[in-house]
């Protein structure tokens, strides 16, 4: 167990970096599976049509196809994603705007994944809201974005939040695969750089990284209990 | 008289007995149970009664241990296993191959899930504490490949500018050597789990080059001559072992004894031109076992 304790800089920087892909995943999949879920819900059929292709086509396919796709069928369509160096946002999150295009390849593939769920759930919580909020607000003359903001979206909130954050804890987990795909460093490539170039025995190695995982895991899941108790007393 | 003829007959018998016997093992080419004498205790002498063995070696690295469509793995590292194996008078169609990629290649030997590894396994200190390296039987250097138009790099010390990213496989020993040379990690090093996927990097542009042993990067080269070349001469020397357990000294001899023999006798060269020498791949002279 010792290596736990000598290799501590490495298993934190494992950490750091993961933490650091997941937080930018889950932005990106809240805000797109958003996106998505207003398209599923929307009165237009045809975008009604978009999103619930997306969900089709993003929910149903496994992760690891995903970042295939993304690691090997964007730059063999000539494509670095570049368009994620986003100045700023590049400072803190280094590997943004690296000439390497992995870390923008493995987010990628994280945040159409996992928008997919992002969407569905945000759309259950829509579903919990009685039709009659919805019918009432449309009689005052609110418009379908009005009628979202303002009615509809504040009250189907309480009941997503708890079907959100376990996607989120299972993209923390899901992330361990980007390791596979080109980004070094990440807390499971970690496991693999111990075990396998410096020679140290696996279960350790794998307490030490599973340890990293709960971190991040346990206290977003202690919140959200939190949160759904409370909610328990606004209704 | 009668008994006399009995005993005759008896002994006619045995000793026609014995000979189909003995005619059985010339056939087999000296395999079945005892028909090795080794020390009593000993690993050899528990595999040859056992008549099976498992041996560890990689599935997917051309020219060393490759499995195809036989169903078997292919390879050097292969061929070397069999002269071993032929050594302790067990047949070939015994031998159990387990896939041993690098990650677990001294956990299947400390947990005894297999008798030895033979799978490009490069002789260190570091794994030298958990396990025995008997050889080398082979020793590989690490290399870079770049694509055929590449003039910039012309070595380890050209990624010291920070500025060139090359390719590797996670935890291997050529992805620790090449990271004393690149200036930034993070921007200059990519890792996927097999050389293949370096191999679209490179062809795809994300990466300037992919480094590891120069076998493996010949075997590429052998498959896409147009597209690939090395850049310079081999900068490290990777000894090639056998890996058992740390604390089976019989067995570590013993094949150290068969891989001297199997130098001497043109055994390990045939094993060569038959596998990691169609690429074209230079064998060398023989290389020094080192009986530490």
């Amino acid at each position: 167990m010792s290596v736990l304790i000598d290799r501590f800089d490495v298993f934190a920087g494992g950490f750091w970096l993961t933490l650091q892909i997941c937080v930018l995943a889950a932005l990106g999949a809240l805000i797109l599976g958003a996106v998505v879920a207003v398209l599923r819900i929307s009165p237009v059929p045809p975008l009604r049509a978009v999103g619930t292709g997306y969900v089709n086509v993003f929910r149903n396919m496994p992760l690891t196809v995903v970042m295939f796709f993304a690691a090997f069928g964007l730059p063999a369509l000539g494509s670095n994603a570049d368009f994620l160096r986003i100045p700023g946002l590049d400072v803190v999150f280094s590997r943004l705007g690296t000439d390497l295009p992995y870390f923008r390849f493995a987010l990628i593939a994280l945040v159409l994944y996992t928008a997919a769920f992002v969407c569905e759930a945000l759309r259950s919580g829509v579903n919990a809201v009685p039709p009659g909020q919805a019918e009432a607000a449309r009689s005052l003359g609110l418009t379908f974005g009005q009628n979202l903001r303002y009615v509809v979206l504040p009250q189907s909130w309480k009941a997503s939040i708890v079907p959100l954050g376990s996607v989120i804890i299972a993209m923390i987990k899901n992330s361990a695969l980007v390791g596979f795909f080109g980004v070094v460093g990440d807390l499971s490539q970690t496991a693999d750089q111990l075990t396998s170039a410096e020679g140290y025995a696996f279960v350790p190695v794998a307490i030490g990284i599973s340890i990293g995982y709960l971190i991040m895991t346990v206290p977003l899941g202690a919140f959200l209990d939190r949160i759904e108790k409370r909610q328990a007393v606004a209704r | 008289m009668r008994i006399t003829r009995v005993a005759a007959l008896a002994a006619a018998a045995t000793l026609a007995l014995g000979m189909t016997a003995c005619g059985g093992d010339d056939a087999g080419e000296g395999t079945g149970a005892g028909s090795k004498s080794f020390a009593a205790g000993t690993t050899m002498e528990r595999l040859n009664k056992a008549q099976s063995i498992k041996i560890g070696t990689k599935f997917d690295q051309p020219g060393f241990g490759q499995k195809g469509l036989s169903g078997k793995p292919e390879g050097f590292d292969v061929e070397v296993a069999k002269i071993i194996v032929k050594e302790l008078g067990i047949p070939e169609d015994k031998i159990e191959w387990v896939e041993a990629p690098s990650k677990v290649r001294e956990d299947v030997i400390v947990n005894g899930t297999v008798d030895f590894v033979a799978a490009t396994y490069t002789i260190n200190d570091k794994r030298k504490e958990r396990i025995a390296f008997a050889g080398p039987y082979y020793e590989a250097g690490q290399n870079i490949m770049v694509k055929k138009d590449d003039t910039a790099i012309t070595g380890p010390d050209s990624f010291k500018d920070g500025t060139k990213k090359v390719c590797s496989v996670t935890g291997s020993t050529p992805a620790e050597e090449i990271k004393k040379y690149v200036k930034d990690v993070a921007t200059q090093l990519v890792l996927f789990d097999t050389y293949d996927k370096c191999r679209d990097a490179l062809k795809g542009g994300q990466v300037d080059a992919v480094t590891t042993d120069n076998v493996i990067l010949l075997g590429y080269i052998a498959k896409d001559e147009a597209s690939f070349k090395l850049a310079g001469d081999n900068f490290t020397k990777e000894p090639y072992g056998i890996g058992v357990k740390k604390e089976d000294t019989d067995f570590r001899t013993f094949i150290n004894d068969t891989l001297e023999k199997a130098f001497a006798d043109g055994s390990w060269k045939k094993a060569w031109d038959d596998t990691a020498g169609k690429f074209g791949a230079e064998l060398g002279d023989a290389p020094t076992v080192n009986r530490y």
